[in-house]
C-alpha cells in the first residue's frame, strides 16, 4: 500500500493540530466517527464574530494516515475562508487533492463531516445573534 | 529481449547496529533459511527429474530426495514417514483434512467442531460442509484466547464426526490445549485435525503425545520456501481416511495427485531437520526477545493491553493494543518496520481482526493493534530499535488523538455518543 506524497506530508507534518477552549462562543467544535469504526476527527473553528471569517482551525484525529492527512488539509483549508464558503468544501475536493484511493475516500468523507459540523456547533452558540436558520442549524445532525 | 523486471526490499540505510528496513512479521512468513536453500538449488538443476518417474535415474534420485523429506517431516512430529502427504501449503491442508474427513464420514455423522479464532482456510472449509448439510459449531474462546474444555465436552456428541481446533493461533500466538482437546475428542470417537502451521518448528509437537489425527503443517512459516506443506494422516489407532479432493495421476496414495515439488519437498525436509536440532534453544532466544520488547514498551506507555495469553504463547509473539492510536497510522509511522496490524484499514474487508474481536477486547482495541512476529533472524539491536521506533510514534500519534485527550479530560469514551458512520 504506497500513500500519496501530499498524505505522506501531512501525516509527518500535521498542520494545525491542536485545540481551542470549547467553551468560547467564538469556537465551534465537530466531533465525528467512532472509535469502533477506527475513526475519530475532532475539528475546531474560531470564528470572528464581526466578519464570520474563520480565524483559527485546529484538528485531531484518531484514524489512518489519510484519515489524519484529510482532517489537517480541511483546517488548511477552512482557514481565512467565511462560514459559507467553508461550507462549500467538499469530501471530492480532499480526495483529489491528496489523491485518495477507493477505500479510503469515507475519510474525505468524515472531514466533510466534521467541518460541518464545526460549523454546526458554532451557529448553534451563536443562534440568537446570527440569523442562522433552522435549516442551517440541522447540519450537526447530518449523518 | 526485454529483462523481466524485478525490485527488491531495498535496504536503504542503517541506524546504528540495525539494517533497515527490519522484518519482524513472521508470522506471515519467514526468510528460507540460507541452509534450505543450498539444499534446494540441486534439485532445480541437476537433479530436476520427477519423482514419479520410475524408470530412470532422474526419477529415482528425485523421489530418495522426496522420501528423505518425509522422514524428517515425520520424525519432528513423531510420525511414520506413510503419514505425511505432501501439499501445496496449509490451505490446501486444511481443506483436505475437513473436507475429506466429511466427505468419508458422512455415513457416520454430521457434525463437525471448530472454534471462532482459526485461519479462514479452517473456518471456510466448515462454511463449505455446512452448505452440504453438515452442522458446525464454533466454540468461543476465552479472555486469554484459550478455549473452554466445558464448552468442548458438552458440544461433543455421537454425531461428532471431526473437532478441528488450531495448536497456535497466526495474529495472537496463543496456544490451545491440543492433547486436552485430542483426548476429548477420541473419547467420543471423533477424529482431531489441528492446523500446527504456527506450532511446528516453534514449540514441541508430537502427533502421539498430542492426540492429533491429522495436521496441517507448510514449510515457510519456519524457514522453509513458500508453496509447499504437508498433512499428517494418522495410519494406526485409529486409521483415518480421506476422499482426496484434487483427482489425477493418484500420487501420494491417491489422497493427493498432482506432481510433487520436489525443490520445496527437499527445502520442508531441510526445515524441519534445523527445527528438530535448534527448536528448543532458538525458542529460549526469541521469548527473551519478545520479553524484551514487551518489557521496554510497557516500561515507558501507559494504556497499553496484551492481547490473548502470556502464558501459552508462542515464543516469537507479541500483539498489543495501544489504546488511542490506530493501528494503520501506526504503521505508517514506523514505516521501516516490518509488522502487522489487526486494524480495518489494514484488512481487505474493511473488518478488524476477527481474532481480537473474538476475545471480547472491543473493536476500538483491535484497530488499535500491532503484531510483532520475532522470528530466527532478528536481533536484539532491532529489538531496540523497534521498542524506540514504537514508543516515539505512539507518543507522537497521542498527542495527535482526539480519544486519548478526551481520556485525560477523565471522560469515559465508552459513555460518548459518538455520531453515526457516514451514509455516503
Amino acid at each position: 500500500m504506497a500513500y500519496s506524497d501530499k498524505v505522506l506530508d501531512h501525516y509527518t507534518n500535521p498542520r494545525n493540530v491542536g485545540s481551542l477552549d470549547k467553551t468560547s462562543s467564538e469556537v465551534g467544535t465537530g466531533l465525528v466517527g467512532a472509535p469502533e469504526c477506527g475513526d475519530v476527527m475532532k475539528l475546531q473553528i474560531k470564528v470572528n464574530p464581526t466578519t464570520n471569517i474563520i480565524e483559527d482551525a485546529k484538528f485531531k484525529t484518531f484514524g489512518c494516515g489519510s484519515a489524519i492527512a484529510s482532517s489537517s488539509l480541511a483546517t488548511e483549508w477552512v482557514k481565512g475562508k467565511s462560514i459559507d464558503e467553508a461550507l462549500t468544501i467538499r469530501n471530492t475536493d480532499i480526495v483529489k487533492e491528496l489523491a485518495l484511493p477507493p477505500v479510503k475516500i469515507h475519510c474525505s468523507v468524515l472531514a466533510e463531516d466534521a467541518i460541518r459540523a464545526a460549523i454546526g456547533d458554532w451557529k448553534k452558540k451563536n443562534a440568537t445573534q446570527s440569523e442562522t436558520s433552522p435549516k442551517d442549524a440541522a447540519v450537526e445532525q447530518r449523518t | 529481449m526485454a529483462e523481466l523486471m524485478s525490485t527488491n526490499v531495498t535496504a536503504s540505510k542503517v541506524d546504528g547496529d540495525v539494517k533497515l528496513p527490519i522484518y519482524m512479521d513472521n508470522h506471515a512468513t519467514t526468510r528460507t533459511d540460507p541452509r534450505v536453500l543450498q539444499e534446494m538449488l540441486p534439485y532445480f538443476t541437476e537433479n530436476f527429474g520427477n519423482a514419479a518417474s520410475r524408470n530412470h535415474e532422474f526419477g529415482w534420485v528425485a523421489e530418495q530426495a522426496v522420501e528423505q523429506a518425509r522422514e524428517r517431516i515425520a520424525r519432528l512430529i513423531g510420525a511414520t514417514s506413510k503419514e505425511i502427504i505432501f501439499t501445496s501449503g496449509a490451505t490446501e491442508s486444511d481443506n483436505l483434512a475437513i473436507k475429506g474427513v466429511a466427505e468419508m464420514y458422512k455415513e457416520k455423522g454430521n457434525h463437525i467442531i471448530t472454534q471462532t479464532t482459526e485461519h479462514k482456510a479452517v473456518l471456510d472449509s466448515c462454511k463449505r460442509m455446512e452448505k452440504h448439510g453438515f452442522r458446525v459449531t464454533y466454540l468461543p474462546v476465552q479472555k486469554d484466547g484459550r478455549i473452554d474444555l466445558d464448552d468442548l465436552k458438552r458440544a461433543l456428541d455421537d454425531k461428532t464426526i471431526l473437532v478441528t481446533i488450531m495448536a497456535a493461533n497466526n495474529e495472537i500466538g496463543v496456544l490451545q490445549p491440543i492433547r486436552e482437546i485430542g483426548a476429548l475428542c477420541h473419547e467420543r470417537g471423533g477424529l482431531f485435525h489441528t492446523d500446527a502451521v504456527q506450532a511446528i518448528g516453534k514449540v514441541p509437537f508430537n502427533v502421539i503425545q498430542d492426540n492429533v489425527d491429522l495436521a496441517s503443517i507448510s514449510a515457510h512459516k519456519f524457514y522453509g520456501p513458500k508453496g509447499v506443506g504437508a498433512l499428517y494422516v494418522r495410519r494406526k489407532n485409529p486409521r483415518v481416511q480421506l476422499v482426496a479432493q484434487i483427482d489425477g495421476g493418484g500420487h501420494e496414495r491417491g489422497m493427493r495427485s498432482g506432481t510433487l515439488n520436489v525443490t520445496g519437498i527437499v527445502g520442508l525436509g531441510r526445515a524441519c531437520a534445523l527445527a528438530g536440532e535448534e527448536m528448543a534453544e532458538e525458542a529460549t532466544r526469541l521469548a527473551a526477545l519478545r520479553d524484551r520488547l514487551k518489557d521496554a514498551i510497557m516500561g515507558q506507555l501507559d494504556e497499553v493491553y496484551i492481547n490473548g495469553s502470556m502464558e501459552h504463547r508462542l515464543p516469537g509473539n507479541m500483539n498489543i493494543s495501544f489504546a488511542y492510536v490506530e493501528g494503520e497510522s501506526l504503521l505508517m509511522g514506523i514505516n521501516d518496520v516490518a509488522v502487522s496490524s489487526g486494524s480495518a484499514c489494514t484488512s481487505a474487508t474493511l473488518e478488524p481482526s476477527y481474532v481480537l474481536k473474538a476475545l471480547g477486547a472491543g473493536d476500538d482495541l483491535a484497530h488499535s493493534s500491532i503484531r510483532f512476529g520475532i522470528g530466527r533472524f532478528n536481533t536484539e539491536a532491532e529489538v531496540d530499535y523497534v521498542a524506540k521506533r514504537v514508543m516515539e510514534t505512539v507518543n507522537r500519534l497521542r498527542e495527535l488523538s482526539p480519544l486519548y485527550e478526551m481520556a485525560k479530560e477523565g471522560i469515559d469514551l465508552k459513555k460518548v455518543q459518538w455520531a453515526a458512520e457516514p451514509t455516503h
